[in-house]
């Protein structure tokens, strides 16, 4: 084990390049250039041995992801906003191949206007895709999540591509210290990459042709299935690793600090982290307030939701807008809900276009739902 | 049938997969077995591989998967393959 004291980029390099995968194609893109750089120094160096290809484009990136892990490769790419949404069409197509491709997306915002930073616009668009999403709210939990999420992609109850996010800048480009196991450990957790199907001249197969209805109802089916498999999967993949590296980040949800809190909050990536030191903040002065950090969005934690919603009133925290309704996580949190608890939610939008959220923020956002001030759904630090 | 080990658009090569594309034609093309040198310019060009090949180099058409292109006819040197309307089929 040693301990590596660099930038989110750099750690989810580290990982991805210890995972080893065959073919590793990418196409750079701001806040993600610097990962894929490291890549190639891991390249230039000899310490990645498998096949680095520089393509023209992301969308491009994603088709030779999906075509090497066609062809039975162990896959990793990454990505950033407008990159990710040039991929849109074949993160359609990695999901309903069954492509169990690995992919770090760089939270960044969606323009115009043209802007560097921070929300989560880009991956919440692509939550309909079928690729499994993580976020995550700090470099050591990058590291392990890029391990575990190759271990789940591949997984034979599952064979779906997985998105790992972390925030641009706050995450991609702060350093922090994070323990990287020895290889072996890595080795021995993800063992060989045992593809489920393949082009293969000796067992010839057609792929992608022409299907009816009958078949592709069950195709669509059959993902749901493996999305609901891996909900069932990730604490069990999650617990494994932490037998291992020492490290758990949380299953589906981080819970923290919500035995007896009689308000819960709901916040992903790094206002996740940050929403720690405003419950801190928050019971230090008496209120009886928990953080449920949502590490994965699809598939969906419905029963985890269900039972927080039994427990506590929630609050929400989006750093995404879906225009025309509200927070999507806030939808999907209510959703859940609906029949089962008479729990209160209240819905911020904070921080798009990387406007910072401080914890005093969250706390702000906090009292004043649990005061029963807020309305359902509140745009918060808007400066008119 | 054979099982897939994932649930994809994936399919393993097999006589017809699609069904007896015949039932597409419109022109159905007759071979004149006597005016046949047996140079199998028809078995080259076929696009559907519906000539079949005989053991003698005769050819026989495979009406299950001819869709009625008449790409034979055309190229048949000694005009030995004529494209018939098929019958409308009886209700």
């Amino acid at each position: 084990m040693t301990v590596m004291m660099d930038t989110g980029n750099r750690i989810a390099a580290k990982a991805a390049v210890m995972a080893k995968p065959e073919v590793v194609a990418a196409y750079p893109i701001t806040p993600q250039t610097t990962l894929v750089e490291a890549i190639a120094e891991y390249v230039a160096r000899g310490e990645y041995t498998g096949e680095y290809i520089c393509v023209e484009s992301e969308h491009s990136a994603m088709c030779a992801c999906i075509g090497a892990s066609a062809a039975g490769s162990r896959t990793f790419t990454a990505t950033s906003s407008h990159g990710l949404l040039l991929m849109h069409e074949m993160l359609h197509w990695a999901a309903l191949a069954r492509l169990p491709v690995v992919m770090c997306n760089i939270n960044r915002v969606i323009g115009p206007g043209w802007n560097i930073w921070v929300d989560e616009n880009d991956s919440i668009s692509q939550r309909d895709t079928g690729w499994i999403q993580f976020y995550c709210s700090s470099n050591q939990e990058i590291f392990d999540t890029v391990i575990q999420a190759f271990k789940l992609a591949e997984h034979e109850k599952v064979v779906l591509p997985v998105m790992v996010n972390l925030n641009a800048f706050i995450l991609s480009h702060t350093s922090m210290p994070a323990e990287i196991p020895d290889q072996h450990v890595v080795d021995e957790y993800l063992g060989k990459y045992v593809p489920k199907w393949k082009l293969d001249i000796d067992n010839p197969t057609t792929f992608g042709n022409i299907i009816g209805p009958v078949h592709y109802y069950k195709v669509r089916r059959a993902m749901q299935d493996a999305q609901l498999n891996a909900k069932k999967l990730i604490p069990q993949i999650a617990k494994e690793w932490s037998k291992l590296s020492g490290y758990f980040h949380g299953d589906l949800l981080e819970y923290y600090k919500c035995d007896g809190a009689e308000h819960i909050l709901l916040s992903m990536g790094a206002i996740g982290a940050e929403s720690k030191i405003a419950i801190d903040e928050l019971q230090k002065a008496g209120q009886k307030i928990g953080l449920a950090r949502v590490r994965v969005i699809r598939p969906f934690p419905t029963e985890e939701i269900i039972k927080l919603g039994k427990q506590a009133d929630l609050v929400v925290i989006d750093r995404n807008i879906s225009v025309g309704l509200e927070g999507a996580l806030f939808t999907e949190v209510k959703a859940a809900l609906y029949g089962e608890s008479d729990a209160k939610a209240t819905g911020f939008i904070a921080g798009l276009g990387g406007k910072d959220v401080t914890y005093k923020d969250i706390e702000t956002m906090c009292r004043k739902s649990m005061k029963g001030k807020a309305k359902e759904q509140e745009w918060y630090g808007v400066e008119e | 049938m054979k099982k897939y080990p994932v649930e994809t658009s994936l399919s393993y090569p097999k006589l017809g997969a699609m069904g007896k594309t015949g039932s597409w034609r419109v022109f159905k093309p007759i071979l004149d077995k006597k005016k046949c040198v047996k140079c199998l310019r028809c078995w080259i060009f076929c696009p559907e591989g519906s000539i079949r090949r005989e053991k003698d180099d005769s050819v026989n058409i495979d009406y299950d998967f001819c869709k009625g292109c008449g790409v034979c006819a055309n190229e048949c040197n000694v005009k030995a393959i004529i494209m018939e309307r098929e019958e409308a089929k009886k209700k």
